[in-house]
């Protein structure tokens, strides 16, 4: 369990709905697995469809609950993410430090985030794979050299070209970084985004991220109580819009249609 | 192919029993004809089978019949991989793997017919005449003195020298073509990449891989292989597009063909080519199945409107993007179907073994928890079914729920979280044209309290409870039905007995019948569509060796469901096991004993397995479930 695990004082505790979004493969369930069982898997499968898990948090004045989902993210689950995020406290929005692609990605959860979600959602941006750049070895003061060395990835990502920002690599031999930490921080500056760079691996920032956003949920929009998280949770997945486009129609099965759940 | 020199010294041991059959039938009446159906592979005496003989009219219409009940039912399973299940609501449910079973009881002496299809079986001979006989074994009900019956040319023909000795069963390869031998577990190992290692060296890992698995776009994108990726393979991808689309062309649709020792089958649906590529012992029909089956997983991840959108708006789209993330689930199936998978072979499920009323306690509470919103609730031990809820008018599909055990319980994806999952699925022997909504959770049985498993329970071990809705938005309704019967379980005892018979596991065969010559059986019961069968240890505990057993079931399957072949039962014997096949309207019996196992006593074991499962069923087999 993590340390972050309440408790012995009786202390005010309150719910707080947190959803995970990002690109496929950059470590979302790993980073939710390091937090709430302290573990890592190598070579984890990726998720299907998504994930619910709870963990604690103690702060010094309260005890935040979080209610995780984490989801899967492959495109075709992508229309589905507003049912996750539509009425979420807080989002992690996560890239993977050694794919420019990835942060790209992020950028566009970032604005789907703030046109769709709550508006007072708290979005962390967070760099993981901390472990593959120099930062996350010993290695992390080592000079750096503004880097021609590191070819571009070779991607499958249409959006590429976009996030190819690559002036101040801070590559050295054996560095799989190719996003900046300053590109990044700089970015979640602009957005007013929380920003941290993780390592899941090694365990690096990660409780750290999820204390930062349990201080920065306004109180205000802490309900108290278990029950009001239970009652948030449910209208969460059970209001919002119809969902009769994407259901099997019982009724004829000849004639049910498939609309929803696949993005492309 | 045949090992027939290696059966040699079998062959001429049985070479008197056989003659001795021939004069058993020829002299006896109807009754005991029973024996032409029950024969060993031996060719060697009597060189290869007699030419076909001009049939009488009465058996053309005879066939004529079954062919037809045989198209039909391949019309509906090109849609479904199998029928309804669990099902219980299906009236003829029956009838529809029985086909060619039901036929009157026909007197035509002396036909005797080779089969069609896997001819290097060496030509197990199904005759006519053992119709009249084996229609005794039709009887659900039977005494012992009536099995007896059935059998009895054993006891009449037994002779010469048996040996008792069980000792190296399946040691040898049991089939020269399927020669897997201890390492078979590299078939699985990843080939490597190009980069790291040469390329000729990954293409030799490549070639020396049993079994392939290849899914391809009709314009000839790879779109999945089991093994080694889209550029290692490229060329032999576009070889086999040539292949298939040069007979497309011609309006002549190839299934498949055979190279040496490999066999290459290809099913094409819509706007995809499956194709399997085989070295073990597995017939065409088996392989197509399989085929089906991954089609079917990838119809679970995209649904068939989205797929045949995809590829009306362009026929060159690339189906890699969309499917990904899914290709450890077509991987864990595909490994499924190369270990050899009962399930699969069987098109039937299997089901935890627990007394009827505390499987009756278990319906009860997911009846009593169960929300408005659910349409299919289960509870899986380890990919074995302790209980299912049910609306009366829809059925469950055995290639569906197979679907969901590969993803629950196979892949790591789901359970390896520790939490609650909500995933969209297409289930298409239910709809193939939507999405349902599949809440997962854990259930550890090795404490009191219902908590969320952890990762250390294994496979076996592990209980899912998986409830589905058609709604995306009743996760939390799910959630708290999933609290409440786990309650209710822990309330009633019934967690408790589910450890319990999971603890337990499957019977040896020695507890069956004690003292028994059998090592392994499977029996499926063809009206509940469900199968049971005994423990795989000692005997087959490694993979090599389960492989090989599968291979003799394979063989024993393919033999027995041959085109015209009106068999009832099948007797095989090789080198390294003994094993036989019985088949009724009610079950399907194939089992396996040492090699020299007497006949006698195999037929006895046999009929003793019958019996049990028959007290038995209603522990082994869901029958009914829970229906609202």
């Amino acid at each position: 369990m993590s340390e972050a695990t309440s408790t012995n004082t009786p202390k005010p505790s309150s719910s707080v709905k947190l959803v995970l979004l990002g690109e496929a493969a950059v470590g979302k369930s790993s980073l939710v697995l390091r937090f709430v069982n302290n573990d890592f898997q190598e070579n984890k499968e990726p998720t299907i469809g998504a994930a619910f898990l709870t963990q604690k948090c103690s702060l010094p004045t309260r005890t935040i609950k979080f209610e995780i989902w984490d989801t899967a993210g492959q495109e075709r689950f992508a229309s589905l993410a507003p049912m996750y995020y539509r009425n979420a406290q807080a989002a992690l929005v996560v890239y993977d430090v050694t794919k420019p692609s990835s942060l790209t990605k992020a950028k566009h959860w970032v604005a789907e985030l703030q046109r769709q979600a709550s508006p007072g959602i708290v979005i962390a941006l967070v760099g993981n794979k901390l472990d593959l750049t120099n930062d996350g070895n010993e290695a992390s003061g080592e000079p750096q050299v503004d880097g021609e060395q590191q070819p571009p990835a070779a991607t499958a990502d249409e959006d590429d070209a976009a996030g190819e920002p690559q002036e101040e690599q801070d590559a050295t031999p054996g560095d799989a970084r190719k996003v900046s930490t300053r590109e990044a921080s700089s970015y979640a500056d602009e957005e007013g985004l929380l920003f941290f760079e993780t390592s899941a691996k090694t365990g690096v920032n990660v409780v750290e991220v999820f204390t930062a956003i349990a201080n920065a949920i306004p109180e205000s929009s802490l309900k108290s109580g278990r029950g009001a998280g239970a009652g948030t949770g449910q209208t969460t997945l059970g209001g919002g819009r119809p969902a009769e486009d994407s259901r099997v129609n019982l009724g004829d099965r000849s004639t049910a249609t498939a609309k929803e759940g696949c993005a492309c | 192919m045949d090992s027939e020199n290696k059966k040699q010294p079998q062959d001429s041991l049985y070479g008197n029993d056989d003659s001795k059959d021939e004069t058993t039938c020829s002299s006896k009446s109807s009754p005991t004809m029973a024996a032409s159906s029950v024969r060993e592979r031996s060719p060697s005496p009597e060189g290869p089978p007699p030419p076909l003989p001009p049939r009488p009219n009465t058996l053309s219409l005879l066939d004529e019949g079954a062919s037809s009940s045989r198209t039909l039912r391949q019309s509906t399973q090109s849609v479904l991989q199998s029928r309804a299940t669990t099902a219980v609501s299906l009236t003829d449910i029956a009838s529809h793997d029985g086909g060619k079973e039901s036929h009157p009881a026909r007197n035509l002496p002396g036909t005797l017919r080779a089969k069609a299809s896997l001819s290097h079986l060496a030509s197990p001979r199904g005759s006519d005449t053992a119709d009249s006989a084996s229609i005794r074994s039709s009887v659900p009900q039977t005494d012992v003195g009536e099995v007896e019956n059935v059998f009895s040319d054993f006891v009449m023909t037994e002779s010469g020298p048996m040996q008792h000795d069980s000792t190296g069963l399946l040691q040898f390869p049991e089939f020269q073509a399927d020669d897997v031998d201890d390492d078979f577990t590299e078939e699985f190992e990843p080939v490597g990449d190009v980069g790291d290692e040469g390329e000729n060296e990954v293409l030799e890992n490549w070639k020396s891989k049993r079994k392939h698995y290849l899914i391809l776009s009709a314009a000839g994108k790879p779109i999945w292989t089991r093994h080694g990726d889209g550029g290692l393979i490229s060329t032999y991808i576009g070889v086999i597009q040539t292949i298939i689309s040069f007979y497309e062309d011609s309006q002549d649709r190839l299934n498949s063909f055979t190279a040496g020792d490999t066999k290459f089958v290809i099913v094409a649906k819509g706007p995809l080519y499956l194709v399997a590529i085989s070295r073990i012992l597995e017939s065409e029909t088996q392989l197509k199945l399989q085929l089906e089956a991954l089609y079917m997983q990838i119809l679970s991840t995209l649904t068939l409107p989205s797929l045949t959108h995809l590829f009306s708006v362009r026929p060159s789209t690339d189906l890699k993007r969309p499917l990904q993330g899914s290709e450890t689930l077509l991987s864990t199936l595909a490994d499924s179907f190369t270990k050899g998978s009962p399930s699969t072979l069987l098109s039937a499920l299997e089901c935890l073994k627990i007394r009827k009323a505390h499987r009756q306690t278990i319906n009860n509470a997911l009846l009593k928890t169960r929300t408005n919103s659910l349409l299919y609730g289960l509870v899986v031990a380890g990919g074995r079914l302790v209980s299912v809820v049910r609306p009366k008018k829809h059925s469950l599909h055995p290639g569906d729920l197979q679907l969901i055990f590969n993803m629950v319980f196979e892949a790591e994806a789901v359970k390896a979280g520790g939490g609650e999952s909500w995933i969209p699925v297409c289930l298409p022997g239910f709809n193939s044209s939507g999405y349902l909504y599949m809440y997962v959770s854990f259930v550890d049985l090795r404490e009191d309290a219902g908590n969320v498993a952890d990762d250390t329970a294994t496979k076996e071990e592990s209980v899912a409870v998986i409830l589905i809705s058609t709604d995306k938005e009743r996760f939390f309704e799910l959630q708290e039905m999933r609290n409440s019967f786990i309650e209710q379980l822990e309330k009633d005892g019934s967690l408790k007995i589910m450890k319990e018979a999971i603890d337990k596991g499957r019977p040896k065969t020695t507890d069956i019948v004690p003292g028994t010559v059998l090592h392994h059986f499977l029996y499926k019961s063809r009206g509940n569509v469900q199968f049971t069968m005994s423990c795989y240890e000692p005997d087959f505990s490694s993979v090599s060796r389960r492989r090989r057993l599968m291979s003799t079931y394979n063989n024993l399957h393919a033999s027995i469901h041959a085109k015209h072949a009106h068999v009832r039962v099948h007797h095989c014997v090789s080198q390294s096991s003994t094993s036989l096949a019985w088949v009724t309207p009610v079950f399907q019996l194939y089992c396996v004993a040492g090699p020299n196992a007497n006949r006698n006593a195999l037929a006895h074991s046999a009929s003793k397995i019958v019996q049990w499962v028959q007290q038995e069923e209603e522990r082994l087999f869901i029958i009914g479930g829970a229906v609202f």
